[in-house]
């Protein structure tokens, strides 16, 4: 009993994490171009003037 | 610009001989390395900013980054200030963006300027965003500098913003997220209740409480989407498949609830929530699927967006948008504009391509007074135009007014899922109501343990594998036509497809090329093309254009060539034009469209004959397509001539020319009346009403904006064989989807009595269920498989 009330808030609040942190991708338009992303990590030599 | 890694010196672009070095096209062995003068300087621009990497980077030349013209548009006026009009940043819409290699290019080449500060371009949306520091002037030039780079670009108009922001389809995975992460910590506690025979009654009532506190809300969220459309369905007095699936979903919560408040050995949460995160999962294939034909079909029509140059009193030009035209405004159309309004010709005389608007393969003269339909191109002079109706009372207005009322009428058509769903709700219910009562009232258990054979029959008749028999399929289906340059954008365009029993074919534009080519003729002296050619260089006339392009040496443009309208071209004594202009006889003018030359008034005048020449795949499609079943039929706004001729040569016994839009819509409607489902092809403006009235529509990728909006299959590849191969998958898919509803059905046949009669636990339910919809996603999968072959 006093394992699953650790284990089990624990396995939870992890996944609530996971849930949360998900929602700010959405939110944050990292799904609006996958296509785009997956050849982006190919790009070596990216600069931004500024 | 900062120093270049040393391995994109090697700028040299390399690919196989035969090949443009920069598109890719097959050029003449021994002609160069490009196909054209743009495709070099293209390939000097990038290998001059030192982007040589890019000819490495990129997978396939699939052609379409030659060098293209910006659009007539105002783009300073577009850009949006920050900072206090320190910077600014426009929207772009870059078409022929189609791979990596594109998008850093584009990327790259903006930020080469040292004022560009951020340039980001999106594959999936085709949107770049750029931001500079500077005045609203430079957006010119920075959108010019991506024409140059080969992609055509247009303003990011609202249609595109509509096709890619896609609010619902964010809403859809955000309930994903929501019952993923449901589903698997209910299941978490429910399989610790499975497997632990030997847990004590408090601990199992803890789990239970456990389960019901995450399960409850996730139901309640992550279902919005099925409640929302079963409740609509409602509304409109249907029942569709949500329903069934709300349903489901609800009465399982409802019963572990009444399990966990009496302790019983199991609750069903984890059925609950695993239905929903399998379906949302179909859901949100189903919508990136079709997301992506909706995108390149706004990506089609924004090319074609332009605005119109207004005359002001004063003499002065303004651009504005066409919708801010009133009538009585005098416009300037510029050669090669499409008209956007109706209007009267003011002054002079105008030769327009009326070929969208009435289908008539050669241009049409218009003197002064005359009244101009918009949507003819200006293949003349300059000319300016007094409006005489406004863009939303205007012959276009009335045409997409038309299209609206044949959408709704559409959109009651009642799809195989939900004809399902109507024999299926009613008897699932009834099924699952005897059940409760048996156990209740016929064996004399409690009311809640009756609950639970009752519900268990309900998440066994798989709502889920019938939800998700038809979206797998048409998520496959529509990838693979996707994949064959067939954009799909109707939900129900594939099913309506498959039941088409007769093609009614437009000629010009849909059938032709709708360019007149050259017809070879072996008594032509030698020597006069080419002579012929030199004086048709300065004509923008559809026939002097063709002569040129069958010229096989360069062109070397006669100069003070003067243009007699309605008559031909003079240099010298020279004459190209018609047959009483050129002095010869007016007997042959009946055989089609004919040049004539005459180097001189002592020399024998030399004709030049042509025609608008039929697809290269015209014929092969109209075979194609009888073997398939469809009888097809020839309807055309032409000369009866010219489509007495294209009939013969594809055999079309059925043939009609001379039809007004309205003469199309009628046959359309005639065959409707008669039972018969029609698929029409066609491509222009008098089309889209016949269109938008077929049972299935499509249209190729030349065609009108307001087509392409009527139509429900956009034929984006070169080509027309596409269209038999789409009607193949279409109906593949529409088998494919029977079978699978038979199958779910049949499922039932063995869960239901099992359910029924109490043997039914949450794990074997969820086996049922996970099972079932995994026999339908691969039997879904063949579709794909077959269409590509």
């Amino acid at each position: 009993m006093n394992a699953l009330a650790l284990l089990v808030p624990l396995a939870l609040g992890l996944g609530t994490l996971a849930l949360l942190f998900f929602g700010w991708t959405l939110g944050n338009g990292q799904y609006d171009d996958p296509e785009g992303a997956a050849s982006r990590i190919l790009f070596d030599d990216t600069k931004e003037n500024s | 610009m900062t120093a270049l890694p040393a391995r994109l010196d090697a700028a040299e672009p390399r690919l196989s001989a035969g090949a443009c070095a920069h598109c890719g096209v097959p050029v003449t062995p021994g002609a160069g390395r490009f196909c054209c003068a743009g495709c070099e300087g293209a390939a000097a621009l990038i290998s001059g900013l030192g982007f040589g990497a890019f000819y490495r980077k990129r997978e396939s030349a699939a052609g379409g980054i030659r060098p293209t013209a910006l659009p007539p548009v105002d783009f300073a006026a577009r850009a949006v200030p920050s900072r206090g009009g320190a910077e600014h940043s426009l929207d772009l819409m870059v078409a022929g963006l189609t791979c990596g290699a594109c998008v850093w290019l584009v990327e790259q080449a903006l930020a080469a300027d040292t004022d560009v500060l951020r340039a980001r371009a999106s594959l999936a949306t085709r949107r770049l965003t750029v931001t500079w520091r500077g005045p609203a002037e430079r957006a010119e030039a920075l959108a010019s500098l991506v024409a140059r780079l080969g992609f055509q670009v247009a303003p990011w108009s609202a249609a595109c913003l509509r096709a890619t922001e896609d609010e619902e389809g964010k809403a859809l995975l955000r309930a994903l997220g929501i019952a993923a992460f449901g589903a698997s910590n209910v299941m978490m506690l429910s399989v610790a209740v499975w497997v632990g025979s030997d847990m004590g009654e408090g601990t199992r009532g803890l789990m239970h409480w456990l389960a019901a506190l995450i399960a409850l809300p996730v139901v309640l969220v992550a279902g919005m989407p099925f409640y929302r459309s079963a409740v609509g369905a409602i509304r409109a007095g249907r029942v569709n498949m949500d329903l069934a699936v709300s349903l489901g979903v609800l009465a399982t919560t409802a019963m572990s609830l009444s399990e966990a408040v009496r302790n019983g050995p199991y609750t069903w949460f984890d059925g609950a929530t695993a239905l929903l995160a399998l379906l949302l999962g179909g859901r949100v294939l189903d919508r990136a699927a079709r997301r992506r034909a909706r995108q390149a079909c706004a990506e089609l029509l924004a090319l074609q967006s332009a605005e119109v140059t207004r005359l002001e009193a004063d003499g002065t030009a303004h651009r504005l948008g066409a919708e801010a035209v009133r009538p009585g405004d005098r416009l300037l159309v510029a050669p090669g504009e499409r008209l956007a309004l109706d209007g009267v010709l003011e002054e002079g005389e105008a030769l327009l391509d009326t070929a969208a608007t009435s289908g008539e393969s050669l241009p049409r003269r218009f003197a002064a007074g005359a009244a101009m339909p918009a949507g003819a191109v200006n293949l003349g002079a300059a000319l300016v135009q007094r409006v005489t109706a406004g863009a939303a009372e205007g012959s276009l207005a009335a045409v997409a007014r038309l299209l609206e009322r044949a959408e709704q009428a559409r959109g009651r058509y009642v799809s195989v899922a939900d004809r399902a769903a109507r024999l299926y709700v009613p008897v699932v219910h009834m099924v699952a109501a005897a059940t409760f009562l048996g156990w209740w009232l016929g064996v004399g258990v409690s009311w809640q343990a009756a609950l639970v054979p009752a519900v268990a029959s309900l998440i066994v008749t798989c709502p889920c594998g019938l939800a998700i028999a038809v979206p797998a399929v048409q998520v496959v289906a529509v990838g693979a036509l996707f994949r064959r340059g067939v954009l799909v954008g109707s939900p129900t365009a594939l099913e309506r497809l498959a039941a088409c029993d007769v093609a009614v074919l437009d000629k010009t534009g849909t059938l032709t090329t709708g360019r007149p080519e050259l017809l070879p003729d072996p008594a032509r002296p030698e020597g006069a093309l080419e002579a012929a050619a030199a004086l048709a260089a300065s004509s923008r006339h559809p026939l002097s254009r063709a002569l040129v392009a069958a010229c096989p040496v360069p062109v070397h443009a006669a100069e003070a060539v003067e243009e007699i309208p309605g008559a031909g071209l003079l240099h010298g004594e020279e004459r190209l034009g018609s047959a009483s202009f050129c002095g010869a006889g007016e007997s042959m003018e009946q055989e089609g469209p004919t040049l004539w030359y005459r180097a001189g008034p002592q020399a024998a005048p030399v004709a030049f004959r042509f025609a608008d020449p039929l697809r290269p795949d015209a014929a092969e499609a109209v075979e194609a397509l009888r073997r398939l079943g469809l009888e097809v039929e020839l309807l055309s706004g032409d000369a009866p001539a010219a489509v007495a001729r294209a009939a013969a040569s594809l055999g079309i016994a059925k043939w009609r020319a001379a039809a007004t839009p309205t003469d199309k819509a009628a046959r359309i409607e005639a065959l409707r009346a008669a039972g018969r489902r029609p698929l029409m092809l066609g491509d222009g403006i008098n089309d889209a009403a016949a269109l938008a009235l077929a049972h299935a529509s499509a249209t190729p990728a030349g065609g009108t904006d307001l087509a392409q909006a009527a139509a429900d299959l956009v034929l984006r590849a070169e080509g027309l064989s596409a269209l038999p191969a789409a009607v193949r998958t279409a109906r593949r898919a529409q088998r494919a989807a029977r079978q699978n509803i038979a199958f779910s059905l049949a499922y039932n046949i063995v869960a239901v009595p099992m359910a029924v009669l109490g043997f039914v636990t949450p794990l074997i339910a969820s086996l049922v269920m996970a099972s079932s919809s995994l026999a339908v996603i691969l039997n879904a999968l063949r579709v794909g498989r077959e269409a590509s072959e």
